[in-house]
């Protein structure tokens, strides 16, 4: 083999494993020149939080690609802890406490009939789910008819729904804590922030995330070194949910009201950013830090192109050119989809 | 039957990359005949079979049918000119949706001169004189999803069938059939001899083949080792060129054990077999032999708890041992070296070193996280025991070759002490030295634990067994001390001979 071919190998190598990083700074830097106001720590945190929540459930997603699954309910799960908050706090009057536990165990159930349907009767993942997911959007409207839920709100018996929500509550969208600059971090972006390193910590460190990994990769292998492969499966699956589930209670808390019309975009930005996550550090597989550097990746590029005043409407066709282009980074350039 | 045979390979030659497969194959088929093809695992019978039913293209050699020359380009074309296959996996001779009448049509629904309507009443028409040419008592109207195994069986065959083939081949076609549904598929097989068919049966099955060979052609190689044809045939003869004997070299020191470590009592692991009964000791090693589908695997897996045995106990080192799950089986100190290690052992994101700690990830962790250190170190004690060729703990196990990734596989369940340690054809796809190294590893490290190895092949239970087991139809039928082996009885056990005289 002559040493030229070597070269070219390592170049391409380089290319699969820093690409992607490469090109993150590449678009701050044009964003930096090419936008006036691009480069502060206000945009900077404002990157952070638009990106909060959809980074939350692609780190929950996150977690079910790991196993060799996916989760397409997760933005319905979100949509619907959100619904669920404001039920409990307007229309049944209790507390911040009250609201966020009712929330997380939404999650956790859905999580646990989502695997139980894939464990045990066996619908392919991608139907559970998607099955999953129709129910869900379905369900969260039964309660108040379809109608978004805030206080003051006319409830189907026609009483009013006299509840609000609690400051406590509202305070995880809206406080914001000083870091050098007064009033700087919202709440979500920590929340973010601890549940990414949480969850980076469990899948690359602690023997349960390494069997996720094997379980992904080879149940047979993974089932006949004893690990109990199907309930590796059905907790990925109620991480996920919980983790949509706190995504959902952060939409909540930043819009105050049940809103029956937002979400929309969660499911596909989330999907984005995990799979984006796959090209960061030629990884080839799913895992949290490149999740996170999906999620930014898709943040910087958005807020950039708000901020250079290019339409909103051209904003999902280029999140889906950059998703198709880091799908080709994966299994194209790396050669390991051909396995 | 005459002497002219209506189908003949000739010199057939088959190579992937540099390995040969098929080293100059001739082969006669004769109408009215049925010709049972024996061979191990990678004796090359499936790319004959591929060959001959266009699936793959030869390398070198001739094939003739009836006197004309036969070389298929695809499997339609082979189907054409009269040589149809009906593969081992049942459900790809069939389409589960669709009704009886519309699979024995099938392929009249496309290809140039087929209608372009769909003629429901033509269908069934043309399906109803196929399945009475056959014999076939299945309603048409039934969809095959709803039949059993056997009844998709006869279903594929008969569409086979429907194209009036002067050769048939089948390929394993028992192997997931009961008696009583194979004795069906004898019937159909002698109503098509009768008609003057020539049919290639490949199977290990001894039963079926006493009960169909008119001929038995044994393969080990990549070549024809055998092909026995005068009555009574001979059947030990033709297991024998099958599996081979060469001249060992390295005869082993056969041991003696004290202390039991494994007591199986009555343990029965299919319905209708006959109970096991035997008593692992330890630093003995111990192989159990049998031709492919006796209940090697079946029982290896009942030992580690992927199983459930029918009845029967077990008992490890003086207490009771059931394991419910591969977990409790590896708790209990009980290690399986699965076969077929890229379906069942590797990881294939995992490299050297994250699949050798695989099983052990509890006892290589603290507070559930794992110590890397350890992990690491492990590796590279592993490596270095059983000599594995590789840059580093860190190489992808893609990079490694075949014997190098199967001792990754020794390696991980060597990495801690077992009690009994199970080994299911170790040696498959293992090149010879690596082949001597996992052998000579496991004798040197046998003493503390019970060793029990599941092999195909002979030449590896004599290369490496202090004892050596011979199982047939899902049960123990012989017992044999690896020191002077009386070889003809040995085999006649693994041909099921003595079974069937004795019962």
């Amino acid at each position: 083999m002559s040493s030229g071919w070597e070269r070219m190998a390592a170049a391409r190598d380089h290319a699969i494993r820093y690409g992607f990083i490469v090109l993150l700074f590449g678009l701050i830097a044009y964003f930096a020149i090419a936008a006036d106001g691009f480069v502060s720590p206000q945009s900077a945190v404002f990157i952070f939080q638009s990106v909060a929540i959809t980074g939350v459930l692609a780190l929950g997603v996150t977690a079910t690609l790991v196993v060799g699954g996916f989760d397409l309910s997760i933005g319905s799960v979100a949509t619907s802890a959100m619904m669920a908050a404001a039920y409990v706090m307007v229309v049944l009057e209790q507390n911040a406490v009250v609201a966020v536990v009712a929330c997380l165990l939404i999650g956790a159930i859905v999580g646990l009939i989502n695997g139980w349907l894939i464990v045990y009767t066996r619908v392919p993942d991608l139907l559970a789910t998607l099955g999953m997911m129709f129910l869900l959007v379905g369900l969260q409207r039964i309660p108040t008819e379809g109608r978004s839920i805030a206080t003051g709100m006319t409830m189907p018996d026609g009483s009013v729904a006299n509840g609000t929500f609690g400051a406590a509550f509202l305070a995880l969208g809206r406080h914001r804590f000083d870091f050098f600059i007064p009033n700087l971090i919202p709440v979500s972006v920590v929340v973010l922030l601890v549940l990414a390193v949480l969850i980076w910590f469990f899948l690359e460190y602690t023997r349960f995330g390494r069997m996720m990994y094997a379980v992904g990769s080879n149940q047979r292998a993974a089932e006949l070194a004893g690990a109990p492969v199907k309930a590796y499966k059905i907790w990925a699956y109620v991480i996920s949910g919980v983790f949509a589930s706190i995504g959902g209670i952060l939409l909540a808390a930043r819009l105050g009201r049940g809103d029956i019309a937002s979400g929309n975009n969660l499911l596909l930005d989330a999907v984005a950013a995990a799979l984006i996550g796959y090209a960061v550090l030629g990884a080839a597989k799913p895992n949290a830090f490149g999740t996170a550097v999906g999620a930014v990746f898709v943040g910087v590029l958005l807020q950039g192109l708000t901020m250079m005043n290019a339409p909103y409407y051209t904003q999902d066709f280029i999140k889906g050119v950059v998703l198709v282009v880091a799908l080709v980074f994966t299994f194209a350039l790396s050669g390991r989809g051909n396995r | 039957m005459g002497n002219d045979a209506v189908f003949r390979v000739d010199c057939l030659r088959k190579s992937f990359g540099p390995i040969e497969v098929l080293g100059g194959v001739s082969l006669d088929l004769h109408a009215g005949e049925v010709a049972v093809l024996m061979g191990a695992n990678g004796a090359g019978k499936s790319t004959l079979v591929k060959i001959i039913s266009g699936v793959y293209e030869r390398g070198g050699g001739t094939m003739s049918l009836a006197g004309q020359n036969f070389a298929p380009k695809t499997p339609a074309g082979a189907i054409r000119a009269g040589v149809v296959t009906v593969h081992q996996n049942i459900n790809d001779g069939v389409v589960a949706d669709l009704d009886v009448a519309t699979n024995l049509t099938l392929d009249r629904l496309s290809g140039s001169g087929a209608p372009i309507l769909f003629n429901p009443g033509r269908v069934r028409r043309e399906a109803k004189a196929v399945a009475d040419r056959m014999g076939l008592m299945i309603d048409l109207k039934a969809r095959i999803r709803d039949l059993s195994l056997a009844d998709r069986q006869m279903v594929a065959i008969a569409r086979a069938m429907a194209h009036r083939p002067k050769v048939l081949i089948l390929d394993e076609p028992t192997s997931s059939l009961s008696s009583a549904e194979a004795d069906r598929l004898f019937a159909l097989l002698d109503r098509l001899r009768e008609q003057g068919v020539a049919i290639l049966y490949i199977s290990h099955r001894m039963s079926d083949i006493r009960r169909l060979a008119d001929r038995i052609v044994s393969m080990r190689d990549g070549v024809v080792s055998g092909v026995f044809d005068r009555k009574p045939l001979d059947y030990e003869g033709a297991v024998n060129a099958m599996l081979g004997r060469k001249i060992h070299l390295d005869r082993i020191v056969a041991r003696n054990s004290a202390r039991p470590v494994l007591t199986i009592d009555g343990l029965r692991i299919a319905e209708g077999s006959r109970p096991i009964s035997l008593t692992l000791g330890d630093g003995e090693v111990v192989a159990i032999t049998g031709l492919v589908g006796v209940g090697k695997t079946a029982l290896a897996e009942t030992l580690f708890g992927v199983r459930k045995p029918l009845t029967g106990t077990m008992v490890l080192n003086g207490k009771p041992y059931a394991p419910g799950s591969t977990g409790e089986a590896i708790a209990a100190g009980v290690f399986l070296v699965a076969k077929d290690r890229s379906e069942n052992g590797i990881v294939g994101d995992f490299n050297i070193q994250e699949n050798i700690s695989l099983p052990f990830h509890k006892r290589m962790s603290r507070l559930s996280v794992l110590k890397r250190r350890i992990e690491r170190a492990t590796a590279r004690q592993q490596i270095q025991e059983l000599g594995i060729v590789c840059r580093s703990e860190k190489d992808e196990m893609s990079a490694l070759s075949g014997g190098n990734q199967q001792k990754v596989m020794v390696a991980r369940w060597m990495s801690q002490a077992a009690k009994l340690f199970i080994l299911d054809e170790p040696f498959q796809g293992v090149d010879i030295s690596a082949r001597r190294d996992i052998a000579a590893k496991l004798r040197a490290s046998a003493n503390g634990r019970a060793t029990l190895l599941f092999v195909t092949e002979l030449d590896e239970a004599l290369e490496t067994a202090d004892r050596i087991l011979v199982m047939s139809e899902q049960t123990i039928v012989g017992e044999h001390r690896n020191a002077d082996i009386d070889l003809e009885r040995l085999l006649a056990e693994v041909a099921g001979g003595p079974l069937h005289s004795a019962a």
